[in-house]
């Protein structure tokens, strides 16, 4: 049977008097294939996909950087003062409780309304917006990771003679990737998700897209039912990715 | 061979060492004992800096490592750590874990340092381990691998920190075993320890420590059969 020509013949009648099914299936139509809309939301999760992938760049790069300044900062040689530093530290704790402190849509908004009010780019602002924010959490997930690791561990690593650097590089940081995966997988998704939040700054994501198409039929069930549907499809291969990294980082688990 | 004067360190207010002023000679076995809280962990931390000293120089071979300016990776390289709680790399198997320091530092080639790391592993016994994970060793094993974690790096010094208080009665045997074969291939040792056998048999000299000095220096055999200090008697007659 052939959707189209289905349409067509309902569409010829009220929708008052189409039975459940039927008013079902048109309004389907209507969000799905009517105007190859279909590809609107495809493009919307082309966008979402893309902005998460900047995002989640800009945060693990600056969350990496925070909190290996922050770490250096508490792990100096006590009694030693480095001013350079310091001052970074002091930086840093800024960004942090300022990120934390404020919601996600105002830090939006500021970025796109304010910051960037000029900037045509919506998306890219969206992606830088969301890429701070996210870097202020992964630099305390990562800071965590690396402040629960056993100092025994670094001191082993330093007694060999290896340098403050290689010990993180070959010590540290492996053993503190492995138990902080979770925990960072966790503010992937939600980092994902957020992406929703740059169509208040109209980033053309899937959000955006399932918004405007609901604007054109009055009828806003299936967009955004398909929308979440997308979203839950993306989580669900993420976290099995996830899953499968941790598999393999479990190995030396074994007993 | 290490050379300790006026050596100080407290953390805050917490004075741990008051004034430690002690010798180490090539090819000497030193032991350090005494009650827990009198300091000799923080003594032998401070020999590699692991602990860095409020007061005071220590001298390795001529050189002052406690200066700023001195490369202090360069000597750790030639003072090898054994710690009470192993502390091997978790997440490396026994061979990485041996190989690591070595093929870093030594520019070793990976065949170079693995020769040599099989060659020390079977002198501990534990050859057909290489491949195993730490957490799949019991404890004595991981202390000997700890032991040849260091020696790969071929030290000159070896500082043991309680190597074998955190094992099970049963297994402290086979780490002993190995640090006397270290002691009768001339290792230069400080080891703090409790096992008074250990420190009888194979220690050159006891430093008895109490609230962070060094209240007593003797012979194994002249100390525990003469203890001077009124405080050293009674702690033998405790552990003894």
């Amino acid at each position: 049977m052939n959707v189209d020509l289905l349409y067509e013949t309902l569409s010829q009648i009220p929708l008052e008097d189409l039975n459940f099914w039927q008013s079902l299936f048109t309004k389907f139509y209507r969000a799905w294939f009517l105007e190859d809309r279909w590809l609107k939301y495809f493009e919307g999760l082309l966008t979402t996909i893309e902005v998460t992938v900047i995002a989640l760049i800009i945060g693990v790069v600056l969350g990496v950087l925070v909190a290996m300044a922050r770490v250096a900062h508490d792990q100096r040689r006590p009694g030693t003062h480095n001013p350079v530093l310091s001052a970074i530290n002091f930086v840093c704790k800024i960004y942090v409780t300022v990120i934390r402190g404020t919601p996600m849509m105002v830090q939006l908004m500021i970025m796109g309304f304010v910051i960037f009010a000029s900037s045509r780019n919506f998306t890219l602002v969206g992606a830088l917006g969301l890429g701070i924010n996210s870097g202020a959490y992964v630099s305390e997930i990562i800071r965590g990771g690396l402040m629960s690791l056993d100092p025994g561990q670094s001191e082993a690593g330093r007694s060999l003679g290896l340098s403050y650097i290689q010990t993180m590089r070959f010590i540290v940081i492996p053993q503190a990737f492995k138990a902080i995966l979770p925990s960072l997988g966790n503010e992937f998704i939600v980092l994902l998700k957020d992406t929703s939040l740059i169509s208040v700054i109209a980033g053309k994501e899937i959000v955006y897209a399932a918004r405007s198409i609901g604007a054109k039929t009055y009828e806003y069930m299936f967009p955004y039912v398909i929308t979440a549907i997308m979203y839950l499809i993306l989580v669900m291969i993420f976290s099995w990715l996830q899953s499968i990294l941790e598999r393999r980082l479990r190995e030396s688990d074994r007993r | 061979m290490i050379d300790v004067k006026g050596l100080k360190k407290a953390f805050g207010d917490h004075v741990v060492l008051k004034d430690i002023t002690e010798h180490i000679y090539p090819g000497e076995k030193v032991v350090v004992i005494g009650p827990s809280g009198s300091g000799k962990s923080t003594f032998l931390r401070c020999l590699n800096l692991l602990e860095t000293p409020t007061a005071g120089t220590i001298t390795f071979k001529g050189t002052d490592i406690t200066d700023p300016k001195s490369d202090i990776n360069k000597y750790r390289q030639k003072m090898g750590m054994v710690f009470q709680h192993f502390n091997l790399f978790p997440h490396m198997t026994i061979m990485k874990n041996l190989t690591l320091a070595p093929t870093k530092l030594l520019k070793k080639s990976k065949a170079e340092a693995e020769e040599k790391a099989m060659e020390l592993l079977g002198r501990v016994g534990l050859a057909d381990r290489a491949g195993s994970y730490p957490n799949q060793l019991s404890g004595g094993q991981k202390q000997r691998v700890a032991i040849v974690r260091a020696l790969c790096m071929e030290p000159e010094v070896m500082l043991f920190d309680e190597p074998t208080s955190a094992l099970d009665p049963e297994m402290v045997g086979e780490v002993l075993d190995v640090m006397k074969q270290l002691a009768n291939d001339g290792m230069t040792m400080v080891v703090v320890t409790h096992e008074m056998g250990f420190a009888k048999e194979v220690g050159d000299r006891v430093l008895f420590m109490e609230d962070g000095i060094i209240m007593e220096q003797n012979t194994p055999t002249e100390f525990f059969d003469h203890p001077q200090t009124e405080r050293a008697q009674s702690f033998l007659a405790k552990v003894l």
